[in-house]
């Protein structure tokens, strides 16, 4: 089958792949690149499993053609440990309890990474808001709100 | 062993990452998840993230049909089949079935399909493209046959079951208010983030070893040793991390796993069979939907003086673990109350739908939502408050279930209702709503109501259950001073990876950095039953603080100082000490299988739970706004998970309560995508207040009991009582939809 050829930036490192023009930003990043962190789950963009960020949004990538990924940003749950170092959002999901399963985890902690990135001091509706795209069969939701929330607090005391 | 991709390592477990500030945790919280970190960075490997060099792609072919004789499975010849393998039933070694209570269900169709996605072929290919080609050129040729798709009108029964207790014709005969009820609940999809997922590798003794998300390593390893004819060393189970399971990994993993092991034996490579999720929702089991009928007579002093229940079950087209799921839902059907004369009757039917299994609650869920429905009628019929006239009926120590068995200890039903009720703030919020409703006009447009229910939960497995299930827990020092934990009981999301090394440094007093938890891999660790039935805590925790209690005085014979201060000693002088507890039956706790008399379960689990929501009333559309749940556990291990444990139970009930239904249409499940099977979001969710009590259970050195199905009994009925506030209408079907909650408005008010 005939590739395609792209070039992109994944947590900061230059990649220039050759892919099926078919192939999901998901599928090359765990099948390609071998980056496992974002996971396959429904496959409609209802789950939030697979989120990553592209060019500063949030993303379902499997929902995205790798091909549209071209010249693009792109930020997975590896990339935000840097150098082994929890972020203060991943060291509150921990303390809150927000990790159950930890399937739905990668994603989840994307989202709220970016959630804070657009909005450094969100209220409790709109984290409810920003996470909505986000499922946890676990039931974890209250202790993610209230790690994200204890984030910016000690970011703004 | 698997080889990990170029993605960093996972840190070890138990240790926050380097020059990482990570706070710990704060009094009284417990120790930091172990498996967390590795969860939060991306790097914990669940089944897809294992690599397996070349490894093929297997793929399931199954029935369109829900029932249909099998007559013909055809190659197409212009296909190249030399690239590919093909397995149909004709292949399997040993005996063409999925080991479980009966015998019945193949691993393979052969003759006769008998439900919607049923398997019949299973073909694998280097690469998916040439699967996808391979599985297009596989024709299955099938005449129709007539199936039975109505639970109340099969006669083919798969198990049934009578309690009686009393003299019922003589508790109507004494009653002056009877109340009767049909109660209908629907199929509930576990719905774990992850699909199920396993890869066979084929070993170099001839044997195979599976790598997957699944509860039960040993339930896998019997399937597999019985029909692949292998014997306990060449058949090996490992456990990838688990993506949740709420039981949807308990039986279901077997047939996969069979699966993936024919495969991977007909290629001799490795074979993955990770399913999506359309896959997943419309070939795995789900909560068995029911029927049940009450009919309850009330003296006019208000006791409560006969039940008469009937439950029928609709098992699917196999038997699975239907035998007991449905003795949990009858033995708890008759609620959490004293009744003196009691009779409830029960079946499992055939029907030709995907077989239904195992979910949080196992049967329980199903009829004690009936149950509480039946007392909420009962008050509203006595005009008496829901809370007063649980107060009045409920178990309190002392009184005897309708098996006979007598309630002698840990008995919370009361401290759990009570306290739900007080910190809810039941009665107050109740006569606000009451008043509400008495001068609300015909412009409103929402409405607001409180819930209340109760509920009970036998912690461990089944009457003799655990006797039969005979368990084995070990604790190892090794020579060179650490301590290994060694049971089959899986980390799911539920906390078994932090709360076992928590109790091993608790017994031994050691710290809990030096307590290391074995993998869940068959070839290093005994069984000691399968993850399931809230019994980790209680049963295999218990069983771990034994063997920790000999341990320690094993070494402090020899050494004559404190464990902790001599156990690395000791280890350097004698080299390596296991100890390997067997279980041993509770004292006292006696059940008659034959019967259905004795004590059902070694103690109880208690919950409450009062929920608010807010109906749209143009809409029929609920929001459930707060549920303060109580539910009493025996002994907290770990106050953090517990609470993940309560509001994640409750949250699933929530949603079975409002919004997961599964519709069928000839025997298909038709919404089985996630973009048409709903399941709670962050929007969704209520504040759920948890309330830990604990009245410790006294057959367990540490006094736990259960924990993870508790939440899920009460969470539907408490949520419906309250739309029955708001509104004035009892929903009687699950879930209370916007339709149903309309209709029955409507009628309200034609009425």
């Amino acid at each position: 089958m005939a590739t395609v050829p792209i070039d992109l930036t994944v947590n900061g490192r230059g990649r220039s792949l050759q892919v099926a023009p078919h192939h999901t930003l998901l599928d090359v990043l765990r099948d390609d690149l071998a980056l496992t962190g974002a996971k396959e789950c429904c496959l409609v963009g209802e789950c939030g499993a697979c989120t990553v960020i592209v060019d500063g949004r949030t993303v379902d990538s499997c929902l995205m053609l790798a091909v549209e990924a071209d010249g693009a940003l792109v930020t997975t749950i590896e990339g935000l440990a840097a150098g082994g170092r929890l972020t203060p959002i991943q060291e509150a999901f921990l303390d809150e309890g927000g990790v159950q399963c930890g399937f739905c985890i990668p994603g989840q902690v994307i989202s709220a990474h970016a959630l804070l990135e657009a909005n450094p001091h969100p209220t409790r509706a709109e984290i409810e808001e920003g996470m909505a795209g986000n499922l946890c069969r676990c039931g974890c939701y209250q202790q993610i709100i209230e790690a994200i929330l204890a984030t910016v607090e000690a970011a703004h005391p | 062993m698997p080889v990990g991709r170029t993605a960093p390592a996972p840190p070890a477990p138990g240790t926050v990452l380097p020059d990482t500030p990570t706070p710990g945790p704060a009094p009284g919280r417990g120790p930091l998840r172990r498996e967390g970190p590795a969860k939060l960075t991306g790097t914990a490997l669940y089944t897809d993230d294992l690599v397996f060099p070349g490894a093929w792609h297997g793929a399931t072919i199954r029935s369109t049909e829900a029932r249909a004789r099998l007559l013909a499975i055809e190659l197409d010849p212009a296909f190249d089949w030399s690239k590919v393998v093909v397995v149909t039933a004709g292949d399997i070694p040993g005996p063409n079935i999925v080991n479980s209570i009966q015998d019945d269900q193949p691993i393979l169709a052969t003759d006769e399909i008998r439900h919607h996605a049923e398997p019949i072929v299973l073909v694998a290919a280097p690469d998916r493209a040439l699967l996808r080609q391979a599985v297009g050129q596989v024709i299955v040729r099938t005449e129709p046959l007539a199936p039975v798709l109505d639970p109340l009108a099969s006669d083919r029964v798969f198990v049934h079951y009578e309690i009686e207790t009393g003299d019922l014709a003589a508790g109507f005969a004494e009653a002056t208010l009877v109340i009767e009820g049909e109660y209908r609940v629907g199929h509930q999809e576990q719905l774990y983030i992850e699909n199920n997922a396993m890869i066979a590798v084929p070993r170099a003794d001839g044997g195979v070893a599976v790598h997957g998300s699944l509860q039960c390593p040993y339930y896998v390893h019997n399937a597999l040793k019985r029909s692949l004819l292998l014997t306990d060393e060449q058949a090996q189970v490992v456990q990838a991390e688990t993506g949740g399971g709420f039981g949807g990994k308990e039986e279901y993993p077997s047939i996969l796993a069979l699966h993936a092991a024919l495969l991977a034996r007909a290629c001799g490579r490795p074979v993955r069979m990770i399913y999506d999720r359309h896959e997943d929702i419309a070939a795995t089991t789900k909560r068995h939907p029911a029927v049940v009928r009450y009919r309850s007579g009330v003296a006019a002093d208000g006791r409560l003086v006969a039940q008469d229940i009937e439950i029928v079950m609709d098992a699917g087209a196999y038997c699975t673990l239907s035998p007991v799921v449905l003795s949990r839902g009858t033995l708890h059907a008759g609620g959490p109350y004293a009744c003196p004369n009691v009779r409830i009757r029960s079946r499992a039917v055939a029907t030709n739908t995907p077989p239904n299994g195992a979910f949080r609650g196992f049967g329980a869920p199903q009829t004690e939502f009936a149950a509480e429905m039946q007392v909420n009628r009962i008050a509203e019929a006595l005009g008496e408050s829901p809370l007063d006239l649980r107060r009045r009926w409920l178990y309190r120590p002392g009184d005897t279930t309708p098996t006979g068995q007598v309630l002698r200890e840990s008995v919370a039903a009361e401290e759990v209702l009570e306290r739900a009720a007080e910190a809810a703030e039941f009665e107050r919020v109740r006569a606000r709503t009451a008043g509400d409703r008495a001068q609300r006009g015909p412009d409103a447009r929402s409405a607001h109501g409180i819930g209340l229910a109760l509920a009970w939960h036998g912690a461990g497995f089944t009457g003799s259950g655990e006797v039969h299930l005979a368990s084995v827990a070990s604790v190892e020092l090794t020579a060179d001073g650490r301590l290994v934990i060694l049971i089959g009981s899986t980390e799911m999301g539920q906390g078994t990876k932090t709360i076992f090394p928590q109790l091993v440094a608790d017994a031994l007093g050691v710290p809990m950095d030096d307590v290391e938890f074995a993998p869940q891999d068959t070839a290093l660790v005994p069984d000691s039953g399968p993850t399931v039935a809230s019994r980790t805590a209680m049963v295999v925790g218990g069983l771990v603080i034994e063997a920790c209690r000999r341990l320690r005085a094993v070494v402090e014979e020899r050494s004559g100082g404190p464990f902790a201060d001599t156990y690395r000693a000791d280890a350097g002088t004698h080299g390596a000490t296991r100890i390997d507890q067997h279980f041993r039956p509770y004292p006292g706790v006696d059940f008659d299988d034959t019967t259905y008399r004795g004590d059902a379960y070694p103690a109880f689990g208690w919950a409450s739970a009062v929920a608010e929501v807010d109906v749209d009333l143009d809409t029929g559309e609920v929001a459930v706004r707060s549920v303060v749940a109580a539910d009493d556990v025996g002994r907290v291990i770990h106050p953090v998970l517990a609470e993940g444990q309560v509001e994640g139970g409750t949250l699933q009930a929530v949603g079975y309560a409002t919004i997961e239904e599964i519709k069928l249409h000839d025997g298909r499940y038709l919404n089985d995508r996630l973009a048409t099977y709903l399941i709670p979001t962050a929007l969704d969710a209520p504040r759920i207040s948890t309330i830990l009590v604990e009245a410790p259970f006294s057959g367990a050195p540490h006094g736990a009991k259960g924990i993870g199905e508790l939440p899920m009994d009460v969470g539907a009925p408490a949520v419906v009582a309250a739309i029955h506030d708001a509104t004035g209408v009892w929903i009687h079907d699950l879930p209370a939809s916007p339709e149903r909650i309309l209709a029955a408005m409507d009628t309200l008010v034609r009425r």
